[in-house]
């Protein structure tokens, strides 16, 4: 049985930032991730990332998780442990801890849970065949582990995801037939559509996929178009050549642990489904229990950033850390998060989280 | 539609389109963002200050095509690979800058197959450099000749088989 000042759960962007904010402030951290390697979706993103400077814009994500985790290291107050996977917590505040097959029982003061999200299925015929991906599985077998996945992809879902994983595709030299997306317009942002769109790939709103056709594995697609009401119209089906489907239909937060924990859930399909509520500076229902990040509603690495140091900031001021520089450094995240989410793509954010404080 | 098929339209193109006095004077940006999205890369890396992003990170850059100078910093650190340079100084001839991130790497001199921004092979071009650098964070920077009404048309090109 251990006890710990702060403990971060989850080694992504938000997870990382909120370790750091904390340790800068002086408090002693703990992060426990459960993969043998920190970074969580910023070691699989090779493209340049959008959002101002201070949120490293400009950047490659997986330059931004090696920048972090480096000043994270240098730090004497932070002990970081990966393989560390955190199965539970209990009423009294107990973490129980899988590290490397082990079970540990951990007592922190304060938590951040910075857990992320999981993929979206889509239902259609034989989707159980090999070959149907997940962009993540996709992104994790080319970017991490240098293994080709397909010769030729059929991407489901317009988002950025699906764009970008496209687009990391196309650069490893793999044949994207076509991006479908079933709703009217392209969801991610215009400017990756249009780089992808010129390189030769059709994208096609208003359609989705209705059957993978294949013995062992996919060998083609059969992809439909779809009506106003998101209906298949019949006599519309193609069928696409193919030796994967991958799937980028969206997210939804890893939220098991809020709910174990009991804090306070609702329901908001603007965040990706079941979130906890949390008050301004992060804090869930339960006291001492903070989030960050994806985990709290769908949204960016820039934005997943922000929230962490601001999780990690009020978690350390709570134990009595950085009281003088609070005030300055918290208007400022909040300055930050506002920005990123005014503008028109910030749309649904904002909406979610209006939704959130409704009661 | 750009919403719908990732092609701008040629009235989106046309909003972006510096005056063709000034892409005679020398290379200019082309800044072909049309969505109001939280970036500003192209503001901050402009060493002469051409590009204002007005405080909001969300509003569309704004540049100042006479502060321009050609220089295509802008091109390598736009993560949406959406800033061209356009250089219509030589008669007949246009000189386009795009951000390139493929595998392998044209050669100068190379005779590729000129793409619009819809996909479709347009023309031929001539690869007459091919720039990279530490700043450029492993986006090469490469220059196409193209026939001069193409300036505006020309923004992808494809090696030949
Ligand atoms: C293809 C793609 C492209 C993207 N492009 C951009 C972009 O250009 N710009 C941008 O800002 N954002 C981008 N994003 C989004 C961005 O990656 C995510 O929003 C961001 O990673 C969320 O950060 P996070 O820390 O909340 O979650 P994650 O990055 O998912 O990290 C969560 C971490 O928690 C760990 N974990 C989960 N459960 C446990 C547990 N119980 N115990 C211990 N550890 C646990 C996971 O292993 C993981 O490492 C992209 C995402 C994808 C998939
Ligand atoms: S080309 Fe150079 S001078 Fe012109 S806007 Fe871009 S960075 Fe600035
Ligand atoms: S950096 Fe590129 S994508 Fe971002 S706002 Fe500027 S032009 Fe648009």
């Amino acid at each position: 049985m251990e006890h710990r000042e702060i403990v971060v759960v989850g080694g992504g962007p938000a997870g990382l930032c909120a370790a750091l904010q904390a340790a800068r402030l002086g408090a002693k951290v703990l992060l426990l991730e459960g993969d043998d390697r920190l970074g969580g979706q910023l070691i699989k993103q090779t493209h340049m990332f959008f959002g101002s400077e201070k949120q490293h814009a400009g950047t490659r994500g997986v330059d931004i998780s090696a920048m972090l985790v480096k000043e994270l290291k240098s730090m004497d107050n932070v002990e970081i442990r990966t393989n560390a996977m955190v199965i539970g917590r209990y009423d009294d505040g107990a973490l129980t801890v899988d590290e490397n097959d082990e079970f540990k029982l951990i007592y922190p003061e304060k938590v951040v849970f910075a857990t992320g999200a999981s993929e979206k299925m889509l239902m259609f015929a034989n989707n159980d065949l090999p070959g149907v991906y997940g962009a993540g599985a996709v992104q994790t077998l080319m970017n991490v582990f240098g293994v080709m996945p397909a010769k030729k992809v059929l991407m489901v879902g317009a988002g950025n995801i699906g764009l970008i994983v496209s687009y990391q595709l196309m650069q490893a030299g793999v044949e994207i037939a076509a991006i479908l997306d079933a709703g009217p317009q392209i969801g991610g942002y215009l400017v990756h559509a249009s780089k992808i769109r010129r390189a030769g790939v059709p994208i096609l709103t208003r359609h989705s996929v209705k059957e993978a056709i294949g013995t062992d594995m996919v060998e083609a697609a059969v992809i439909t178009q779809l009506d106003e009401s998101w209906q298949p119209i019949e006599g519309t089906e193609k069928t696409i050549e193919c030796d994967a489907i991958c799937l980028a239909v969206g997210l939804s937060p890893f939220a098991d642990l809020f709910w174990q924990a009991g804090c306070e859930m609702k329901f908001i399909p603007e965040l990706g489904g079941h979130v906890p509520s949390r008050d301004e500076n992060m804090e869930t229902s339960i006291e001492g229990i903070y989030l960050a990040g994806d985990v709290g509603g769908i949204e960016e690495a820039s934005a997943a950033m922000v929230e962490g140091y601001l999780a990690g900031l009020n978690a350390a001021v709570s134990l009595g850390y950085g009281l003088a520089e609070a005030e300055g450094l918290r208007a400022d995240l909040k300055d930050q998060l506002n920005d990123l989410r005014s503008g028109p793509v910030g749309d649904k954010i904002r909406s979610g989280l209006a939704k959130l404080q409704d009661d | 539609m750009l919403k719908v098929t990732g092609i701008p339209t040629t009235e989106d193109v046309a909003g972006v389109t510096p005056p063709i006095e000034r892409l005679e004077k020398g290379p200019c940006a082309v800044i072909e963002c049309y969505q109001k999205i939280p970036c500003n890369p192209c503001a901050t890396s402009c060493p002469f200050g051409a590009i204002v992003r007005d405080n909001d990170i969300n509003e569309l850059p704004v540049i100042d095509w006479e502060i321009c100078t050609g220089c295509a910093i802008c091109v390598v650190n736009c993560p949406g690979l959406a800033i061209f340079t356009v250089d219509l100084s030589k008669p007949g001839k246009a000189m386009i800058k795009l951000p390139y991130e493929y595998l392998p790497l044209p050669q100068v001199g190379e005779i590729v197959d000129a793409v619009d921004r819809g996909g479709e092979v347009v023309g031929e071009a001539k690869i007459t450099k091919v720039q990279e650098g530490k700043a450029f964070d492993r986006t090469r920077l490469v220059w196409l000749e193209v026939p001069r009404e193409q300036a505006m048309i020309v923004r992808h090109f494809r090696q030949k088989e």
